[in-house]
């Protein structure tokens, strides 16, 4: 009976002991980890004005936000309708277009492909647009329609859309 | 310790008093100088020496490199063209480690070509085989890690493709990959950690690379024809026999990697990569260093892109297995007469995958892009274990010294099987 409790005790000893070591080193790690997060200044990156009143119809332009570039097009009434058009339920990642945009002919978007990260063509009038007319990814072949909705390829989600708010008709505020 | 071990003696008492106190000496004598290789190793058995060689030439150049490079998104590309411009020899040192990475690709790809056809993956050294993936799976790390430091175009967007990657993992991926980056996208904190890494990683390989080598040496080397020593007449001493055999090699190596260096030093280079990184521009043609093409072949091949990343990975991740995934107990594809094309088939597929995966995945090449794909785990999947349990193999001979006794026998007279030629005789006594 000595020996067993004795071993209990050897046992219980043991187990604690490598318990709260493995804690500690969990404890001892994670700062580590955590360092490799993005930092405050990284996360306080601010948000962007921009003046749109320049921007004719069917024209688009590009700023940058958080590093990353956010494409602002003045869509035509076709480019409207062409969205409009298609049946949410027939998507890759099913969205209506009104569900996309604040004012339908203002299309803001994060200008990074969901596949891999590449930036679309389809900024300038003389960038390829793909075959729905929105956004062509050059780097493994992603096609996205006026809505900046998935059409064809291997990305898995539509364009990203950011949050922005209209301070006045001419100003957006992303961010 | 042991009071009654036995202390090498040698004539000079320095060595001695080392000798007592760490027994390297005895220890570099045995690994480096008396170690027995068979006698019939070609020169394919060279390239493991190449592959240290150029390792060491990697840390060596890379260490200078670092002594004038700048890990910032504003300074790093034009810290690298002051390396070019302005620092002594910088050009030199550069395109050493840049062609030098490049040639350590073809020397590690030989030597897995020859690990493969020759079985040298085959019990007992399935292990060996295990540390020679992780080294080229470090390989592949470390030369990404290395591409992004000069920070041009392809750099960057190279970069943001393989991080990116790691976002198509269900759930986690996003958080992984910001994690990864320290940033919503790759920028200065990612050049930052991608430097540390890249420098250190490379001495880590340096660990494996040793107990790769420590592994192989309790076996001792496969040979062409797949079968183990079995006395001395099958073997040759280290020292000075297959030093000098390897310093051949050394020199034909030298003299191509210097007509490269010095005659075509962007053969291998991306011109796009001249171009300064730009965030908001992606360059019309993403493609990775031709070494590594293979794979995006196979990423690029598959039209989802969680199945394209988890083939990808998984084409490299099989090679662990193929110790297991082969059946036959041959060693040598010299005495299988069926998988020996299926292995050659192997290695022309693997390049024309990374052939296409330096062309856009459009039309053709996107289909030999998916047929490659397919002989590629259909080899491993499929016909290894396949052929290893229907093909009837060649009749081994019975030592390495008996392949030597029925094809030179004649010349030199007295070569019968088991008996060994004086020719053939070594000093074991050395």
């Amino acid at each position: 009976m000595a020996k067993k409790s004795k071993n209990k005790r050897r046992d219980f000893l043991q187990l604690s002991t490598v318990t709260l070591g493995a804690v500690g080193t969990a404890a001892f790690i994670w700062p580590f980890l955590k360092s490799m997060s993005p930092a405050e200044d990284t996360l306080a990156a601010g948000s962007t004005e921009v003046d749109i009143s320049a921007i004719e119809e069917g024209q688009s332009i590009t700023i940058k936000w958080r590093g990353k570039p956010v494409f602002i097009k003045k869509r035509t009434k076709d480019e409207i309708d062409a969205a409009k058009m298609v049946q949410a339920s027939d998507l890759r990642d099913p969205q209506d277009d009104a569900d996309r945009v604040q004012k339908e002919e203002w299309l803001v978007l994060v200008g990074v492909c969901t596949h891999l990260g590449c930036v679309p063509l389809g900024q300038k009038v003389s960038d390829m647009k793909g075959e729905y007319d929105g956004w062509y990814c050059p780097c493994h072949g992603s096609h996205y329609d006026t809505s900046g909705r998935i059409r064809k390829g291997p990305a898995p989600k539509n364009l990203d859309v950011p949050p922005y708010t209209f301070l006045n008709d001419n100003t957006i505020k992303i961010g | 310790m042991d009071k009654n071990r036995k202390v090498h003696q040698f004539k000079n008492p320095v060595l001695n008093w080392i000798e007592f106190r760490l027994p390297i000496i005895s220890y570099f004598k045995k690994e480096y100088g008396d170690y027995p290789m068979p006698k019939n190793c070609n020169y394919f058995w060279s390239f493991g020496a190449l592959a240290t060689i150029t390792l060491v030439t990697m840390i060596v150049s890379g260490i200078f490199l670092a002594m004038n490079y700048t890990p910032h998104t504003d300074m790093a590309f034009d810290s690298v063209e002051r390396i070019m411009r302005d620092v002594n020899y910088g050009w030199l040192m550069r395109y050493i480690h840049s062609n030098g990475a490049a040639f350590f690709f073809i020397i590690v790809y030989i030597h897995i070509v020859r690990a493969m056809y020759f079985g040298s993956y085959k019990y007992p050294r399935e292990l060996n085989w295990i540390l020679g993936v992780f080294i080229f799976l470090l390989m592949m790390a470390t030369s990404f890690l290395g591409y992004t430091l000069p920070w041009g175009q392809m750099s960057y967007w190279g970069a943001t493709v393989i991080t990116n990657l790691f976002s198509a993992i269900p759930f986690i991926g996003e958080g992984l990959k910001t994690w990864l980056l320290g940033d919503y996208n790759v920028g200065n904190a990612t050049l930052n950690r991608f430097f540390a890494l890249h420098y250190v990683l490379p001495f880590v390989i340096f660990g494996v690379v040793g107990l790769h080598v420590a592994a192989v040496h309790v076996h001792g080397s496969n040979n062409p024809d797949g079968i183990d020593i079995k006395t001395n007449n099958d073997s040759v001493n280290f020292f000075p026999y297959m030093l000098i055999k390897d310093t051949v090699a050394m020199c034909a190596f030298g003299v191509a990697i210097s007509a490269v260096i010095f005659f075509g030093p962007n053969l291998m280079a991306e011109v796009d990569n001249y171009i300064p990184a730009d965030p908001l521009v992606t360059p019309a043609h993403i493609v990775p260093n031709w070494y590594l093409a293979p794979f995006y072949a196979i990423l690029r091949a598959v039209p989802d892109k969680l199945g394209g990343v988890l083939l990808m990975f998984g084409a490299i991740v099989i090679l662990f297995v193929l110790p297991w995934l082969d059946r036959s107990k041959v060693r040598s594809c010299n005495y299988r007469p069926i998988y020996k094309w299926f292995m050659m088939g192997f290695f022309v597929n693997f390049f024309a995958l990374g052939y296409v995966g330096m062309l856009p995945a459009e039309g053709l090449y996107l289909l030999i892009a998916r047929v490659g794909l397919l002989y590629y785990f259909g080899f491993f999947f499929i016909i290894t274990p396949f052929v290893g349990w229907i093909e009837k193999p060649n009749k081994l001979p019975l030592s390495i010294s008996d392949v030597y006794a029925k094809n030179i026998a004649p010349d030199i007279g007295g070569g019968e099987k088991g008996i060994p030629s004086p020719a053939m005789q070594k000093d074991t006594n050395l």
